[in-house]
């Protein structure tokens, strides 16, 4: 919680998000116009429904329904029986019919809840909260402008459209107001994202603008029960934003009550150069969008057999990976929300488990040389000609002493690069780790007749050469000595 | 009943401008068309479930495949004004309004 240094009020901020998630079908919401994001070429993807030619009849693409019904199942909400479009009215050149294709009463999905999880540190328990969805709705994106004569849209003297965005479905989903800092909403909207890329639905790119975040905050002192006029912040096209953005916002009006002054609702722009929120003037009064049934699309019935379909065919989602990590494979929070942040990398990972690798030992190498590896060399976990399979292979063979850690690291890049079996690589190379205490014995007794001094020295007691004479036993074998043998032997021969 | 003050304010909402007159005339014009409508309201409906239609008819899709249309420059060419491959409209904000 923010609170204002010399404040005697203390104060808590109620904030909602809505977010608008473009889907990645094929084509549009309600034409068979392509939804390929192509700012280069405006205009390409257009036909008279996009346009809102009169006469023309939009059809609901059955793939955006089926994207809608996953993505309330997967946020836990109750999907509608019964569900309609409506016409949203508004003058704005970005949409050529003057209305909105969208949902108002009967939404696809409502009163549903997504868990966000904030763990700092490899072990700190985590803090978890349920976040309410109050509801998640189709509808069509509207035409992007570029504002002529002027960077803004005061000042420009005509814009210019593009249509190819009118008409990409979008899911609008709407927390209810439970979220109290920036740092939730940042993990609340990236949860969200999370989601999105587990079903499969959208790209969830913030850059591209699929997932679009606006923001409903206000602040009240902490024991009020009625909410303080909220402002609305736009513009924020990352997650870091999103969340420096609400912090700001929540100084700024504990500063402007605390100076007497009211608090305007109003929508603010988020503005990434000065990092801070400024007034953006409002499109007109009060809308009054009048709503209406959309007379061309029929209502959707979603019966219990097509649902339970859907149903099975939503994969493990992430907080049921997360918790299922925990609890049955026994990792800890941190690394469990580490390794299934991406759906990739979470079924590498299980793969690999699956091939008989201790869970521990695989999360590390995931978590440790394999992602310095793909963060390094900009690849995905897809990319690597390293299976799990193999990787299971490397733990168990380092579990059984076969080779030593050090050992496996070292080969690590050319099983990433290559792939292949450990065992044949470990074999063709001579690396496996010498276990055998004679073997070990011998070439022990050779390093200390080669390094009479400093046998002496460790007898009269500087016992610390022990690592000397560790590293030369390592050097003589190139790394293949049995690291806990050798250390065991060396106790024994070096005091004499 | 529809009073002038709703008449003016449908008018705006429509962006849609007109004289006294015509918020007189379209006054008493809207109210005989709503009042002809009014003699639904004898049927008794308190036993009929609502509708927002009245056709039967649901679940109407589509399948997600391409099948753009053919002549995107005929789109272009009927706008009023064009720049390139954009549609141009006129200023956004009037300037009173800024």
């Amino acid at each position: 919680m923010t609170t204002a240094a010399p404040a005697k009020t203390k104060y808590e901020a109620i904030i909602g998000l809505e977010t608008h998630c473009q889907l990645n079908t094929t084509t549009k919401i309600f034409s068979s116009e392509s939804t390929k994001f192509d700012p280069d070429n405006p205009n390409t993807n257009i036909s008279p429904i996009c346009l809102g030619y009169p006469g023309v009849l939009p059809v609901l693409n059955e793939k955006v329904l089926e994207y809608a019904v996953k993505a309330g199942l997967a946020l836990n909400c109750r999907i509608a029986p019964y569900s309609k479009f409506d016409r949203k009215q508004y003058f704005y050149p970005d949409l050529p019919k003057n209305y909105q294709i969208s949902q108002f009463d009967l939404p696809i999905a409502e009163h549903g809840w997504l868990e966000i999880e904030i763990a700092d540190k490899p072990n700190s328990t985590p803090t978890r909260k349920k976040i309410g969805i109050t509801r998640l709705h189709m509808e069509e994106d509207a035409g992007k402008l570029t504002h002529g004569g002027s960077d803004r849209l005061s000042g420009s003297t005509y814009s210019l459209v593009d249509f190819n965005r009118a008409g990409i479905p979008l899911l609008e989903i709407v927390s209810e107001p439970d979220l109290r800092s920036g740092r939730e909403a940042a993990e609340y909207a990236q949860e969200l994202r999370r989601i999105m890329l587990y079903l499969g639905i959208s790209d969830g790119k913030m850059q591209e603008g699929s997932l679009r975040c606006d923001v409903n905050i206000s602040i009240r002192p902490v024991g009020q029960k009625e909410f303080g006029t909220k402002v609305e912040i736009k513009n924020m096209n990352s997650f870091s934003a999103i969340q420096k953005a609400i912090d700001y916002e929540i100084d700024r009006q504990i500063e402007a009550i605390e100076n007497g002054d009211r608090i305007i609702q109003e929508t603010r722009l988020w503005e990434e150069g000065s990092q801070r929120t400024i007034s953006m003037r409002s499109k007109e009064g009060s809308s009054d969008y009048r709503y209406f049934p959309e007379p061309d699309l029929p209502p959707i019935e979603v019966s219990p057999e097509q649902l339970e379909k859907w149903k099975a065919e939503i994969a493990e989602l992430p907080a049921q990976k997360r918790h299922r990590y925990e609890e049955d494979l026994g990792l800890s929070a941190y690394d469990a929300r580490v390794l299934t942040d991406d759906r990739t990398v979470a079924e590498y990972f299980e793969a690999a488990v699956e091939a008989g690798g201790d869970a521990k030992q695989v999360a590390n190498w995931v978590m440790g040389d394999i992602a310095a590896y793909l963060k390094s060399n900009v690849l995905s976990m897809t990319e690597i000609a390293l299976k799990p399979d193999n990787l299971a292979e490397l733990v168990k063979l380092i579990e059984k002493g076969t080779i030593s850690g050090k050992i496996g690291k070292e080969i690590l890049p050319e099983l990433l690069t290559k792939g292949g079996s450990v065992k044949k690589i470990v074999e063709t190379k001579g690396l496996i780790q010498i276990s055998d205490t004679g073997e070990l014995e011998k070439i022990i007794d050779e390093v200390l007749a080669a390094h009479p001094k400093e046998v002496e020295q460790f007898r009269n007691g500087k016992t610390k050469l022990k690592g000397f004479f560790v590293g030369q036993v390592m050097k003589q074998t190139s790394g293949r000595a049995d690291p806990k043998l050798t250390n065991q032997l060396l106790g024994k021969k070096l005091p004499g | 009943m529809i009073d002038r003050e709703q008449v003016k304010k449908v008018a705006h909402l429509a962006r849609l401008q007109i004289t006294a007159e015509e918020e007189e005339q379209f006054t008493t014009q809207l109210n005989s068309i709503l009042e002809y409508f009014e003699q639904l309201s004898e049927l008794d409906t308190d036993n009929v479930p609502p509708t927002t239609r009245a056709i039967e008819l649901s679940n109407i899709t589509r399948r997600d495949e391409l099948k753009p249309f053919s002549n995107k420059k005929a789109l272009l060419e009927a706008a009023p004004e064009r720049e390139g491959n954009y549609f141009r409209v006129p200023q956004i904000l009037s300037s009173d309004e800024e």
